[in-house]
């Protein structure tokens, strides 16, 4: 049941519905890698509450003008003109108060949503409003969606996705140096304003699937696992893409096969998990991965010394130094070197003597920065240059009687 | 309105909005300082999977279990913050949202899976509260409030939550010093010798406690209202800190008042006939009246 799911096969409308979903999780994480990269990952947040008072006013009113409540463009609609108004109110009160943004963010985000919750109790106070079906936004729920709806939402991802690849640039460069986009000519207000547009947008049209509580979570999670993969902007601007996509993707699939459940949080789980298994095992800056190179880095710097101190015949107190050289087979565990160890030693201390000289040496400048007490000066120099520098120090040379 | 209505009807989730929201706003006042608002946010909302978890291990609502699941919760969630923001060198803000989305989700996940159709805990609970459920049945009037069996028919969540005022009171007038020196200068309080970060989970602790007894009464959201939007509008009011903290009070109780009747009564002044939210009705008045003061606090710019 759920590979069908997966794989798009139970029927027609579960299929648009997962498709919409992947969509909306490319697009929102690809609109929250900016968002990241500008740390004002939370301004989502507050966005995403404020919604709730739009989605119940445009209920109310479409109901008083004798249309169907549960349009769903219309619901999208008022939700948009609530979320810009939260914004409007983080930025003033960040702006033009002494309250921080952190501050704002709670405020607007608590005040609207028990705002909105006031006018959920008056459409359940109101005749037609006892199935209205409102607080599937909360939480999110694929279980009978339209058609059309399938279908608004999947364009509107799709659109989104666009929008961020006309205007990626400006975006990039305001989030990492405002200051160097001004002075390039962009327009930083607009720029933020598009920013959070698109945000605002995939806030929207995300409401429905994954629900107002938790959308933020797919702004979010996706880029900050993305950004464990690699260390490039525009890379980890399309993996969060390929992330929230394929959290949406399974999420989906798994919501259809339990219809009882809400979507919401079983996108939100699948995405903490593609986050775990990023944070622990990705390639870049995962932790495992960290952690073998600070494993090997410290291995290296103890043999090495180590093995200084073997060349100039000075005694090894570090109980780590020896149990390395041992493994090695260059030392014995008194600390006397192996002929290996001799050897080895007596080639460190060569490098590090080559070092020395070319460090003395401002035309080697350049090249002796790269000096950090491991690297080989092999890996640095030509042989011309090392040959060069070895007749600077010379070979052993004979007593003089 | 008679006593024989008010009392059993209004008087008890009045005096319990009233702590909820006392509670929450005397710590917020900290977060706020400490640029830590969020946090509030975020222990609000891992609040729910360990109420979840701890009723699950338990098989009951039990008040000790809950507020012991919800700490853990609450120092679980700074736990996990931390390390992906040392560990992974993240962004806190972007740490945060991370973790509490994935907390809640969980909670409402493990909330719907399992059979908690015999008590009362379902997630639109854990989002508005039941503040109008928290009823009086055995008052009969103003006279109840003496007799001695009337009084053991309170709703158990009045002595919860009052215990935790008291608490809260207490550790703040106990450690008022240390709190206060390492809010506004951590730096400074290190070098005293002070435990920054003992104070610093101190007061995460603190608020945890404050949420979890007041998440009972009014709801996840609006807990945040009361950490944040009281001592927000008392920021703007004054520069000194006892005075914000009075100020903070007095603004958490008027949002309590002044929402519940609007909730109960409003709806019947203009004309309509049924009762609205009354957590939402104080989120929204606790919100006009930081609007109020954002447009007219006699504080309200920032230091230049």
């Amino acid at each position: 049941m759920f590979l069908e799911a997966l794989f798009f096969q139970l029927g027609y409308n579960a299929t648009l519905v997962t498709f919409g979903a992947t969509l909306l999780g490319i697009a929102a994480g690809v609109t929250g890698s900016f968002l990241f990269f500008r740390k004002r990952a939370l301004v989502s947040d507050a966005i995403s509450h404020a919604t709730l008072p739009g989605v119940a006013l445009a209920f109310i009113v479409m109901v008083t003008l004798g249309f169907d409540g549960r349009n769903l463009p219309g619901l999208l609609l008022g939700s948009a003109i609530s979320a810009a108004l939260g914004l409007f109110a983080v930025q003033w009160l960040s702006s033009r108060t002494r309250l921080t943004e952190d501050a704002a963010i709670g405020a607007v985000l608590s005040v609207f949503f028990g705002f909105g919750i006031v006018l959920l109790t008056v459409i359940q106070t109101m005749s037609s409003g006892r199935q209205a079906g409102l607080e599937g936004f909360l939480l999110g729920s694929t279980a009978g969606m339209l058609y059309a709806d399938a279908l608004l939402i999947a364009g509107g991802g799709a659109l989104a996705l666009i929008l961020v690849a006309i205007f990626r640039r400006p975006m990039m460069m305001a989030s990492f140096d405002p200051e160097f986009a001004r002075s390039s000519g962009i327009n930083l207000d607009r720029t933020d304003l598009i920013m959070m547009g698109l945000v605002m947008g995939v806030t929207v049209i995300g409401l429905k699937i994954v629900g107002l509580i938790l959308i933020v979570a797919l702004l979010i999670i996706p880029p900050v696992a993305a950004r464990f993969w690699s260390d490039r902007a525009d890379r980890v601007v399309v993996i969060a893409g390929g992330l929230g996509g394929l959290s949406a993707w399974i999420g989906a699939s798994a919501s259809a096969v339990a219809p009882n459940l809400p979507t919401g949080p079983i996108i939100v789980l699948t995405a903490f998990a593609i986050f775990t298994a990023s944070m622990l095992f990705a390639p870049a800056r995962g932790l495992l991965i960290s952690a073998i190179h600070h494993r090997n880095f410290q291995r290296g710097v103890h043999i090495r010394q180590g093995l200084v101190s073997l060349a100039q015949g000075q005694p090894i107190y570090e109980p780590m130094t020896i149990r390395l050289l041992r493994a090695e087979g260059l030392a014995r565990a008194d600390g006397v070197p192996t002929p290996d160890g001799v050897a080895r030693a007596s080639r460190v201390l060569r490098d590090e003597k080559r070092w020395e000289t070319a460090r003395s040496d401002p035309a080697l400048e350049m090249a002796a920065a790269r000096y950090d007490g491991l690297t080989q000066i092999e890996d640095v120099l030509t042989p011309d240059q090392i040959a060069e520098l070895d007749t600077r120090i010379g070979g052993p040379r004979g007593v003089t009687p | 309105m008679s006593g024989s209505e008010f009392v059993p009807l209004s008087l008890t989730p009045l005096i319990i909005g009233c702590l909820a929201a006392v509670a929450c706003a005397l710590p917020g006042n900290f977060l706020i300082l400490r640029r830590q608002a969020l946090i509030g946010d975020a222990i609000s909302h891992v609040v729910l999977p360990g109420i979840v978890v701890a009723f699950l291990l338990t098989g009951a609502i039990s008040a000790t279990a809950m507020m012991l699941g919800a700490a853990v919760a609450a120092v679980t969630a700074v736990a996990m913050i931390e390390g992906i923001r040392c560990f992974g060198r993240i962004e806190a803000g972007a740490a945060m949202g991370v973790v509490f989305t994935a907390m809640f989700a969980g909670g409402v996940l493990l909330l719907e899976l399992s059979d908690t159709s015999g008590v009362h805990l379902d997630v639109e609970h854990a989002l508005y509260g039941n503040l109008e459920s928290l009823i009086w049945l055995d008052a009969t009037g103003w006279g109840s409030l003496l007799e001695i069996d009337a009084l053991k028919g309170l709703p158990p969540e009045l002595f919860r939550i009052a215990a935790v005022v008291v608490i809260i009171i207490t550790l703040l007038a106990v450690f008022w010093r240390p709190l206060a020196i390492s809010t506004f200068d951590e730096g400074f309080a290190a070098t005293l010798g002070l435990p920054v970060t003992v104070i610093s989970l101190g007061l995460v602790i603190a608020s945890a406690l404050a949420a979890v007894a007041a998440f009972d009464a009014v709801g996840s959201i609006i807990v945040i209202a009361m950490f944040i939007c009281p001592p927000a509008a008392a920021h703007l009011m004054t520069n000194r800190l006892g005075a914000q903290i009075a100020w903070s009070v007095g603004f958490a109780l008027a949002s309590a008042i002044v929402g519940f009747v609007l909730a109960g009564y409003g709806p019947l002044w203009i004309g309509g006939t049924d009762a609205v939210s009354a957590a939402g009705m104080i989120a929204t008045v606790s919100g006009v009246i930081l609007a109020i003061t954002a447009v007219a606090g006699p504080r309200r710019r920032a230091v230049t």
